[in-house]
């Protein structure tokens, strides 16, 4: 079994490097880049899914000896691939989708034939896949860091693969910045780490937590937070995510929302459960703290947005939130002392870290899709897609069931574990700090109710009704690769969703490792077809029970139907125009509309301005011409990152002043530092 | 004896043919205190067969999620029914989902009911799905954490394991978490029901419809679907909120003894509840769209409030 299993994922890291070289290797041949590079990475991500699958399905903790992969000069210098039960996770949520999205990139590409490289694209796209496996299952410092370093260096190729647009270079810009800082931040607390542990292997940082002072800790804790939250997108460090997962190739969007910034969780889980130690009270809080307010954020950032793609990446940011509330939760559990609601809020956030992958990668290659077709990312544009591109509205619409949190799909399960989690809370302590508890459950409450009405937005405005631009009048379905690739996402939510206590059964050996807890046992009433909540407070519930009784009732108004409407002729008609003659799409509601309720409720959040320019003959309610223009404001943008940039510049000028060109002055300085230098050497 | 068939299809026939009744008993009510005659109260049924009988004009913008719309609301609606327990406990669907699962089916029927207000791109029915997207997103964090406050103080969420928890405890009506949890979720009841201060159920082809506005389009059977939906929808939280605030009476054996005497119960608290809405409706102008975030963010507080008081009672 370990052997094989780690045979395959040999076999998926080669294939991605085989893609790799493969791809960049036949550039001239446009085809053959394309099927060799994503062909491959395909082939990589099912063996890795199967690897995956395998050796969580072993059923104990299973730890891939230790394979040093490259002896560097000094004695230090290792490269360790070591994968335990939460390398063999996210390595299965990195395959899974890696799978789909590799297979949808085959029709995808085609549409930089004779435009752009592609062979570049699936050559970058193959080593961002290695390189993102790789940090999940490395064993030591330096592997870590390696690919942690060529996954941000990777993607922001990615990212400003369409250079040409000034959007998408500045849009790298700010990546590479704020990836880097992530990439500090997470070195220093590790080096912090290492300093108390004495080694770089991962096996001695685990082993030597108790080694280190409570303050270095803290520190170490609060510079992990900073880095890996970076990476994962948390509010107020998410300012970069936004702004370039839209701009990016719609696959390697969906790669990046649906898998990249997950690299940030499992930093957090594998930091804060193994290496930091014992983790005290406020650890917990402030994690569910930042979830709670990135998931409430990220939403209503993304209720403001018409960019299809932005809006989605938004999203990301949300879901982040609600994956950090049951890991914030798990750690202040494991502070109190209840190690089975530990693994409850714990399996609920790495269940919902999975499922956010399968359907926010659907759904950013549903917007793929459509952008494909309609050459543009404005949701205002589109409009009645359904009819013309069937399928992709049929596998957008479950996604967005499915990020709604609405049942059966798999974003309820995993919401539902967390708010049992949450609720179950309330009890595990007596101190005020449980009101915490049940407030982010409202909170998460808002969150998907919200989320709800932003799909309802994103799916109504750019799918149904008429069309509103002559693109999304001529749209056409996406190809057979690209359909394939989001329908095996949309099983995998439909299945994620509907037999929940199946796949928990997988977390069993991570519980077990993390907590000392496995829980699948307790979280499975009635031979698997009920979900329960892990002890006896909490409920039970049950998606296939629902789906199936859904479908049991389904009689009930097709006997209707018979028993009075046999008669009944339906026709197509117009819809009711008020008398005018005839509706045109200007008519319709618009995304900007449709969320000027909320953008009014919140509007101490968004600060909306309008700008309205009317010019008329003789009274203002006849207008000759009429512009609108609407803005809201990034907070955080305005009110932290702002402020920051000028600090900076305006310190930077103050020190332009010891630069004055004068050689006097600098034969002064090197004077002065020589006799400091003098004065310390005496 | 096994008693879970029979409840299912008991249950499911009185979700089916009570709810027409509650309304019209509601709309009678009404215009009689406004000194209106009114319809009968059981007019709502012939409504629905004429709806039933009548031929469909779909407009020829929507796709096949408008004709998708009006099942899925009127199935999640019904759904949702048998997972609360009306006249005794467990409700047939006990298992399947507590709360959190009556509310997800709610929010899965008005995801698309918004959806099918939006598809045959007339501006009121956009209008109709915003607005309902709006108020339903504000109510939802009120609604949970009243609900919430009840799961903490029974101890789980599943909605038959309440109803034994308030049973067996002394008589609770004046516990003042209750109280404030129970007024939370009666604004929320109103906002969700698309009731007077939040929005009038009696408007039609005005410019303040919510409700009204997503089924402008509508017409034929799909029309009765949707409003059959939304009728079992309020009877549902009506009930909801009836035997989980007040559980007397509700019978946890199968005996006849026991049912009629819940039977009895059940329709008294379905009356009390009627009239106050009713009241609610009468003595209430509606509130400009705006105004109505106020309103819920009082039931939000209350929610918060009866939360704390949880600290302070136990």
């Amino acid at each position: 079994m370990m052997e094989s299993s780690a045979l395959l994922l040999t076999f998926a890291l080669c294939a991605y490097v085989t893609g790799t070289v493969g791809a960049v290797l036949f550039q001239r041949a446009e085809r053959l880049a394309n099927t060799l590079g994503f062909g491959l990475a395909a082939l990589g991500g099912a063996c890795g899914t199967v690897f995956g699958v395998a050796s969580l399905a072993a059923g104990r903790t299973i730890t891939i000896a230790p394979v040093v992969l490259w002896s560097g000069p000094a004695p230090g210098v290792r490269l360790v691939v070591e994968a335990d039960t939460l390398s063999c996770f996210f390595v299965l949520i990195v395959s899974l989708v890696g799978l789909a999205i590799s297979i949808y990139s085959l029709g995808y590409a085609r549409a930089y034939y004779g435009r752009k490289n592609v062979g570049v694209l699936a050559g970058l796209y193959n080593a961002l896949l290695l390189a993102t496996t790789l940090v999940c299952v490395a064993g030591n410092l330096w592997l870590f860091f390696v690919a942690w370093e060529l996954m941000a260096l990777l993607a922001y190729g990615l990212v400003t693969f369409e250079h040409e647009d000034r959007e998408t270079r500045q849009a790298g810009v700010l990546y590479f910045i704020m990836a880097h800082l992530d990439a500090v931040c997470v070195l220093l607390g590790f080096l912090l780490l290492a300093q108390a542990a004495g080694d770089l292997s991962f096996a001695s940082l685990r082993g030597n937590s108790a080694k280190l002072p409570p303050g270095l800790r803290d520190a170490a804790f609060l510079l992990f937070v900073f880095g890996f939250g970076i990476k994962a997108g948390i509010v107020p460090l998410h300012i970069w995510l936004p702004v370039a997962h839209p701009v990016a190739p719609s696959n390697v969007s969906a790669l990046m929302s649906g898998v990249l910034i997950k690299t940030g969780i499992y930093g957090l889980v594998r930091v804060c459960f193994e290496f930091l130690g014992p983790p005290p009270m406020w650890w917990g809080a402030l994690l569910l703290a930042a979830g709670t307010l990135s998931a409430v954020l990220g939403v209503l950032y993304a209720l403001m947005e018409h960019d299809l793609k932005r809006l989605l990446a938004y999203h990301s940011i949300e879901n982040i939130g609600i994956i950090l509330m049951g890991v914030g939760a798990s750690l202040m559990f494991i502070h109190t002392g209840h190690p089975v609601l530990a693994s409850l809020a714990l399996i609920a956030g790495l269940y919902h870290t999975i499922n956010h992958a399968s359907f926010k990668a659907l759904l950013f290659l549903g917007a793929g899709a459509v952008l494909h077709s309609t050459h543009t990312r404005n949701m205002e544009e589109m409009g009645g897609l359904a009819k013309r591109m069937r399928w992709t509205a049929f596998f957008f619409l479950i996604g967005a069931v499915a990020i709604s949190a609405l049942p059966p799909l798999n974003g309820f399960v995993s919401e539902w574990l967390t708010y049992q989690s949450l609720l179950q809370g309330f009890g595990t302590t007596p101190s005020l700090i449980r009101l915490m508890f049940p407030l982010s459950g409202a909170i998460l409450a808002l969150t998907g109710a919200l989320a709800a009405a932003c799909f309802v937005k994103a799916f109504g405005i750019t799918f149904l009704a008429q069309p509103r631009s002559e693109h999304a009048r001529h749209a056409h379905e996406a190809a057979f690769p690209m359909l394939l690739g989001q329908g095996i996402l949309t099983a995998a939510c439909v299945f994620l969703g509907l037999f929940p206590t199946m796949f928990l059964k997988l977390l069993d050996p991570l519980t077990q490792q993390f907590t000392g807890q496995q829980l699948s046992a307790q979280l499975t009433a009635s031979e698997g077809w009920v979900l329960a909540s892990g002890t006896a407070q909490g409920g039970t519930v049950s998606t296939s029970g629902i789906a199936l009784t859904f479908l049991c009732l389904v009689p009930v108004p097709l006997v209707l139907w018979a028993l009075f409407a046999r008669r009944a002729r339906t026709r197509i008609g117009p819809t009711w125009d008020c008398g005018q003659r005839g509706l045109t799409p200007q008519m319709e509601y618009t995304a900007t509309g449709f969320s000027k309720p909320l953008r009014m409720i919140f509007k101490a959040l968004f600060r909306p301005r309008r700008e309205v320019q009317r010019e008329y003959d003789f009274s203002p309610y006849f207008a000759t011409t009429l512009r609108f223009e609407s803005h809201t404001e990034e907070v955080f943008q305005t009110r932290i990152y702002r402020p920051l940039q000028y600090t900076v510049l305006r310190l930077s000028r103050r020190l332009r002043a010891l630069q004055a060109g004068s050689l006097q002055a600098y034969l002064i300085y090197i004077f002065v530092t020589l006799l400091t230098l003098l004065l310390f050497a005496l | 004896m096994n008693l879970a068939p029979i409840t299912l299809v008991g249950q499911t026939l009185a979700l089916l043919l009570l709810a027409p009744l509650l309304s019209g008993c509601i709309k009678n009510w009404k215009a009689k205190l406004q000194n209106r005659r009114g319809p009968r109260p059981w007019q709502f049924y012939f409504d629905l067969v004429k709806f039933l009988r009548k031929d469909m004009v779909i407009s020829e913008h929507a796709s096949w999620v408008f004709s998708f719309a009006p099942y899925m609301a009127f199935l999640t609606a019904l759904l949702a029914g048998l997972m609360v327990p009306m006249i005794c406990t467990p409700a047939p669907l006990s298992p399947f989902g507590g709360l959190l699962a009556v509310v997800g089916l709610l929010a899965l029927g008005r995801f698309f009911l918004a959806l099918g207000g939006l598809d045959p791109g007339s501006a009121f029915g956009g209008m109709g799905s915003s607005r309902e997207m709006t108020v339903s997103a504000i109510a939802e964090p009120a609604m949970m954490l009243a609900i919430f406050t009840v799961a903490i103080t029974a101890g789980s969420t599943d909605l038959s394991r309440i109803v034994q928890a308030t049973q067996v405890s002394t008589w609770e009506l004046l516990n003042p978490t209750h109280v404030m949890a129970f007024a939370a979720l009666f604004i929320v009841l109103l906002a969700e029901t698309g009731r007077i201060p939040v929005d009038n159920p009696a408007t039609h082809l005005e410019l303040t419809m919510i409700h009204e506005a997503m089924l402008l389009e509508y017409s034929g059977r799909y029309l009765a679907f949707m409003e059959w939906g939304a009728s079992i929808k309020q009877l549902v939280l009506m009930t909801l909120l009836a035997n989980v605030f007040f559980p007397l009476g509700i019978a946890t054996d199968g005996s006849p003894a026991a049912l009629g005497i819940s039977l009895l119960a059940y329709g008294a608290k379905l009356l009390a509840l009627s009239v106050a809405v009713v009241l609610v409706e009468t003595c209430n102008a509606k509130l400009r769209l705006f105004r109505v975030p106020d309103l819920l963010s009082a039931a939000f507080a209350l929610a918060t409030l009866a939360l704390l008081s949880t600290f302070l009672f136990h």
